[in-house]
């Protein structure tokens, strides 16, 4: 093993690495706030006013922190599915798809029961949903994945135009074949699932679930996968060099299609636990928007599940705070998308960061273009 | 010219054309079926030639640029807003107010393009994580002003949405015009004529001038160009710039041309499939308009076969489903990304900073 | 007196990169109508000295005077204004544009709005004409040969009126009879008052062709000196700077059985074209068969479809008795394959990973590596150490990123990977490519004890003198066939030459 003064400066290493791993973010969120500020007193408002109902709106009571653990479990899903995908060199836009066809899925599997009249143990029910939700959401990405080894199509343009094919598909089920035949209802929206497929929440009269648990676990989960275990070093090769990983014996189209079915799972098991554990059902624009917050997300956690962890409690936070913000100061919730978007920017651009606040950090830069291959 | 290629494009609009005129046959003579079919076509190509032209001019300079959409998206937006301020505040009359939106739409295109010049060229950001920013920040920030100045009563509209002043007016060719059955071609709006006449000149641009010389010798081998004494970053800001303002015009179309409101989010992958059109017509202006004239054949179905909803026989039923024959572009950009219809080759250096 | 006559010079001349101090106070001049050799190792120095002239970087301090008087020189713009043209190591041409357009882009000929092709594939021909380059102005560059692409960039320069002409390593692509044409060029040139300056690492050359020759390392001007006054021992000690040994020690080894049968292999390259037509060869254990060729000839395709990288097209490869046609690279590694890869950066590791997960790039998945699916890190650090130790890499930890290692350090961590497990043939593209003196004999030693042990060793190198130093037998790829097959002994460098240039296939 290493000798002592190596685990002391790896050590030291660590905890220098950490430091400035989370320099960068939190400077960026730091200005996007400040940026934000801006943009909130240039349409009228007060931001001192705004950031403070954002954050009684995010932390300031026990409901609060559980509408916040609420809001940030499909992220964690969604981002981690997104770092996984970077990971692997690969760039999944598509996650908002995969979201929305895990969620069809596991609605399907949660309510047709109750319509056939079959009663089905909750013990095999949960899983069963949310396995149905997690594999249609892998096969969704797959077929991309799939796309890619094979035919070197460029994985951007096909996950996104699998989002719409998703969005066109769940429209017409959800306004069709799958749609809530309640006379009361008037929306695009599926059957309520059968109570054996509901995940319970965590404490009775508070909203949090234990899918925000199980958000948690996968993300150590993932970390395991990722630097533990033999194919997580697969995935790494292929993403950072995949001549290198052919020349190693790695089978990259194997490895590709691999990544993009567990980033689709984790995308559809984000769908999943929405349906199984908050909602009961599927409705048409629920899942809107996870999918560009995800890749944000992924980024602010620089890939890595801690981060996004972390990143993905920011957004929630964000998204709960916002409505205590608008009932306090009248300012509407979408300035929230302004400022996840200058987070976005000063995210990527770094470089800006570094400028402003003269940080001297070397880091790796994220290449994943790699032209359109073909 | 890859004659194989046109020869796809011909067989595929050829077999959409089709399938409106045997299902609408009963009700409709073919001739003006066809008639319509063209004039449809060519008018909802346009944001998808004006997007594979930016798309153009950004990745022969070796930028790629996948915020197209989110540049269509602001410049929808604002040149609608300019069009509003002018007719609603100023008291412009209608087709002045709308020819200065199509000019705050080209010019929100272009800022947007030097967002994206700037990650990508000098912070050498990863220009598919910058198109993303793009993207985003598109869509937040025309959210939330959509929100605040239309329903908010505090705005300077009131909380309401004015009174729009309309869609640009069609252009008729005289003699052109009045022939049969094609004569609808010539008979268009005023960005459909501009982004047609964009191609060709596009054509011209990219292969007979120095612009064109350079741009592509930046965006094939940068570092030789450099050894020449070209700026390549001069000129990589410039195309891609040029490209914002082509995404602007297509912007321009979607609330200034087709329908005079705006809804979050309208583009709806029209930008990202542009880029598919650019990549079918292998990055040349020409090829990529055919490409878009195929998915604006694909559009021009769906919205006949609505039309014709009555006439679809049951076996056929899923095409009264327009969610089921929306799904026609996307199915299509897929298929083209095959390669099925032959490989395609990008600039070298598409994508990859330039670093001396 | 105008022979005399110094028409460029470099005083003073420091350039520091991040990391390196790549020229420190360099003096420099040239004289009209002389060729001024540049000589040095890899990393001396050299180009970037030629960069800085030529106005691709800025000098750190120093000042360059042209013809007398002081140059700014902020871009190749005006280093080309003031008559200097360089043809570099890697050609500054774009495959997709044809001859004219390369030639005239940045200096672009137009009528009437749009570029004027016709005239400027005139002024082309008129040179080609003049200086019997032989260049048709309108053929694509990317389907020219090597040599007649590097006549291109001469013409280039010449088209802008270069005085000074300044090349970097241009024989490196070149068979013999081609820089032999190359050296015809440059005294026709010098004849009409062009001034010449020579980049390059090869000693024979220097002495052959410059007319002054002045030696770069690391960063430093070790002397100057010409040809009369030196020899191929003097120049080595100066650019190394200490008494190197040009010769590899190797005693004649009984070659063994048969261990790689290759019969009829063809291959296409990434364009599918067939670079790779027919070729048959036989490699036998404690034996090095030495493939000799320019680049481009089908080397790369040909190593690629032996290690697994490609699939073959057609033809069939025996490894020690069992049909290996086709099969992947891990096949290929369990087979007893060790193979050192062209491209290093590319193929041979993974830049971000440390030294130790490289160290078992070919293994991972595997005991003790790898047990049930999870990596065992503890092996991971006992091999790195041991093979770190045995192969004298330098590096301050076995948890150092790959990427920030130095060439030569880079490829002993590839060598020691591949030729520290059980191999019965080793498969080396250009092994040496780029790297210190020091690093390359370490590399050839170990080539050797490779031998000596009874591995088979398949060696492909575009360096000449390499392949006649380390091979038993030697055969020479041509076009994508093996036009000629012989024992070392029984050969000339200059017959060699000639089948490398394609001038007589072997006599059956």
């Amino acid at each position: 093993m290493e000798t002592p003064k190596e685990q002391t400066n790896g050590l030291i290493k660590f905890l220098r690495d950490s430091a400035n791993a989370l320099l960068i973010p939190l400077l960026a969120v730091l200005t996007a706030v400040i940026v934000g500020g801006a943009v909130i007193a240039s349409a009228g408002g007060n931001p001192f006013n705004a950031y403070l109902g954002l954050f009684e709106g995010a932390f300031g009571s026990t409901k609060a922190l559980s509408e916040t653990a609420v809001w940030s479990t499909p992220y964690i899903f969604a981002g981690l599915a997104v770092a996984l995908a970077f990971k692997g060199g690969l760039f999944n836009i598509g996650a908002e798809g995969q979201l929305a066809f895990g969620a069809v899925a596991s609605a399907l599997i949660g309510y047709l029961p109750d319509q056939m009249g079959v009663r089905i143990p909750a013990a095999i029910h949960i899983p069963l949903a949310v396995g149905g939700g997690m594999l249609a959401g892998a096969i969704w990405a797959a077929i991309p994945g799939a796309l890619k080894a094979y035919t070197g199509g460029h994985e951007v343009i096909n996950t996104i135009m699998m989002n719409y094919i998703a969005l066109n598909l769940t429209s017409f089920l959800l306004n069709g074949p799958m749609r809530d035949p309640d006379p009361l209802n008037l929306s695009a929206r599926t059957p309520e699932i059968a109570l054996s497929a509901r995940i319970p929440p965590i404490f009775a009269v508070l909203r949090i679930h234990w899918g925000f648990v199980l958000a948690l676990l996968i993300a150590v989960f993932i970390w395991w996968l990722l630097w533990k275990t033999t194919l997580g070093f697969e995935i790494r090769t292929v993403g950072l060099n995949p001549d290198a990983a052919k020349y190693a014996g790695i089978n990259v189209k194997r490895t590709t299609i691999i990544t993009m079915a567990l980033s689709g799972a984790l995308a559809g098991l984000a769908g999943a636990i929405e349906v199984t554990a908050l909602n009961y059902r599927h409705e048409l624009g629920f899942s809107s928007g996870y999918g560009f917050d995800a890749i944000a997300i992924a980024l602010l956690g620089k890939s890595n599940p801690m981060g996004i962890v972390l990143a993905s409690i920011l957004f929630g936070a964000m998204r709960n705070g916002a409505t205590r913000m608008q009932f306090l100061t009248q300012i509407p919730v979408d300035v929230i998308s302004v400022i996840q978007g200058l987070i976005l920017l000063f995210v990527a651009a770094d470089t800006i960061v570094r400028f402003i606040y003269r940080v001297r950090v070397q880091e790796e830069r994220v290449t994943l273009t790699r032209g359109w291959g073909g | 010219m890859n004659w194989r290629r046109f020869g796809v494009v011909a067989v595929v609009i050829a077999v959409l054309f089709g399938v409106v005129i045997v299902i609408g046959k009963s009700q409709t003579p073919p001739l003006i079926i066809i008639t319509s079919m063209l004039t449809t076509t060519i008018a909802v190509a346009t944001p998808l030639t004006l997007g594979a032209l930016s798309g153009i001019y950004c990745e022969r300079a070796g930028v790629v640029n996948i915020g197209i959409e989110g540049m269509m998206l602001a410049a929808a937006f604002f040149g609608w807003l300019a069009s509003l301020y002018m007719n609603s505040i100023f008291g412009f009359a209608p087709t002045p107010s709308l020819i200065i939106g199509v000019f705050a739409a080209i010019l929100s295109g272009a800022l947007f393009a030097l967002l994206h010049a700037a990650l990508s060229i000098t912070f050498k950001v990863d220009q598919i994580i910058g198109g993303t920013v793009v993207n985003i920040l598109a869509i937040g920030v025309t959210g939330f002003l959509n929100r605040q100045l239309f329903f908010e009563k505090n705005s300077i509209f009131g909380g309401n949405v004015p009174h729009a002043p309309g869609v640009l007016p069609s252009i008729r060719i005289p003699i052109l015009a009045d022939i049969p059955i094609f004569g609808g071609i010539f008979d268009q709006q005023p960005i459909t004529i501009a982004a047609v006449a964009l191609v060709f000149i596009t054509h011209y641009v990219l292969f007979y001038t120095r612009w064109g010389l350079r741009t592509r010798a930046v965006g094939e081998h940068p570092r030789a160009a450099d050894t020449v004494g070209i700026n390549v970053a001069f000129m990589r800001y410039a195309n891609v710039l040029i490209g914002g303002c082509m995404a602007g015009l297509g912007g321009a179309y979607f609330t200034l041309q087709s329908v005079s409101s705006f809804e979050p989010l309208m583009t709806n992958g029209r930008g990202f499939i542009s880029l598919a059109a650019m990549i079918f017509g292998n990055w040349s202006p020409i090829g990529s308009w055919a490409a878009s004239l195929v998915f604006g054949a694909a559009q021009a179905m769906q919205i006949n076969l609505q039309i014709f909803r009555e006439l679809i026989p049951p076996q056929w039923a899923f095409l009264q489903q327009s969610y089921i024959v929306g799904l026609a572009p996307y199915l299509l950009t897929m298929l083209i990304l095959t390669g099925v219809v032959g490989k395609t080759i990008p600039p070298a250096a598409d994508g990859q900073p330039y670093e001396k | 007196m105008t022979e005399n006559q110094i028409v460029l010079e470099a005083k003073g001349i420091t350039k520091q990169f991040p990391g390196v101090l790549a020229c420190d106070n360099v003096n420099f001049d040239l004289r009209k109508g002389e060729i001024h050799a540049l000589l040095g190792e890899n990393g001396a120095g050299k180009s970037t000295l030629m960069n800085l002239i030529y106005g691709l970087h800025r000098p750190d301090k120093g000042e360059i005077f042209v013809n007398g008087k002081t140059a700014a020189i902020h871009s190749p713009k005006d280093s080309i204004a003031l008559g200097v043209g360089m043809v570099h190591q890697h050609f500054m041409l774009i495959p997709v544009f044809d001859v004219a357009e390369n030639v005239m882009l940045g200096d672009e000929t137009v009528k009437r709005g749009s570029l004027d092709h016709k005239s400027v594939a005139a002024r082309i021909l008129e040179i080609s004409a003049q200086y019997g380059l032989n260049v048709d102005p309108n053929t694509l560059v990317g389907s020219l040969p090597v040599g007649i692409q590097q006549r291109v960039e001469i013409v280039k320069t010449l088209y802008r009126h270069a005085e000074i002409v300044i090349l970097d390593e241009p024989t490196a692509v070149l068979t013999p009879q081609e820089a032999e044409d190359l050296f015809r060029i440059m005294r026709d040139l010098t004849a009409r008052g062009v001034s010449i300056i020579f980049i390059t690492h090869k000693l024979k050359e220097v002495l052959a062709i410059a007319d002054r020759i002045t030696v770069m390392r690391a960063g430093r001007v070790v002397g100057s000196t010409t040809p009369q006054e030196t020899n191929e021992a003097n120049l080595a000690s100066m650019m190394v700077g200490r008494e190197v040994i040009l010769t590899v020690d190797k005693k004649d080894h009984e070659a063994e059985d048969e261990i790689l049968k290759v019969e009829g292999l063809s291959a296409r390259d990434q364009r599918d074209l067939e670079t790779v037509h027919d070729v048959s060869f036989t490699v036998r254990g404690g034996e090095v068969l030495g493939i000799a060729g320019v680049q481009g000839n089908g080397q790369t395709e040909l190593s690629e479809a032996l290690t697994g990288l490609i699939a073959p097209t057609g033809g069939k490869v025996m490894f020690a008795g069992l049909d290996v046609t086709g099969k992947t690279p891990r096949m290929m590694t369990e087979a007893g394959l060790a193979h050192i890869p062209e491209d290093r950066q590319r193929h041979g590791l993974v830049l971000a990973y440390t030294v130790a997960d490289n160290m078992a790039l070919c293994d991972y998945y595997r005991a003790p590596f790898s047990k049930g699916g999870v990596m065992q890190p503890q092996a991971l650090d006992e091999n790195a150490r041991r093979l770190i130790s045995e192969y004298d890499v330098r590096t301050p930890s076995p948890y150092v990123n790959a990427g920030k290692l130095s060439g030569g350090n880079q490829q002993k961590v590839i060598v020691a990977r591949e030729l520290s497990r059980n191999v019965k043939l080793v498969i080396a593209n250009q092994p040496t490519r780029g790297l210190d003196v020091g690093s390359i004999e370490y590399i050839h030693s170990e080539i050797i004890k490779m031998r000596d042990r009874g591995v088979a060793v398949l060696l492909i190198s575009a360096e000449l003198d390499e392949i006649m130093a380390l091979s038993d037998r030697i055969a020479v790829m041509y076009r994508g066939k093996i036009v000629a097959t012989v024992e070392t002994k029984k050969t000339t460098r200059e017959q060699l030459g000639l089948w490398m240039a394609g001038a007589q296939a072997q006599a059956a």
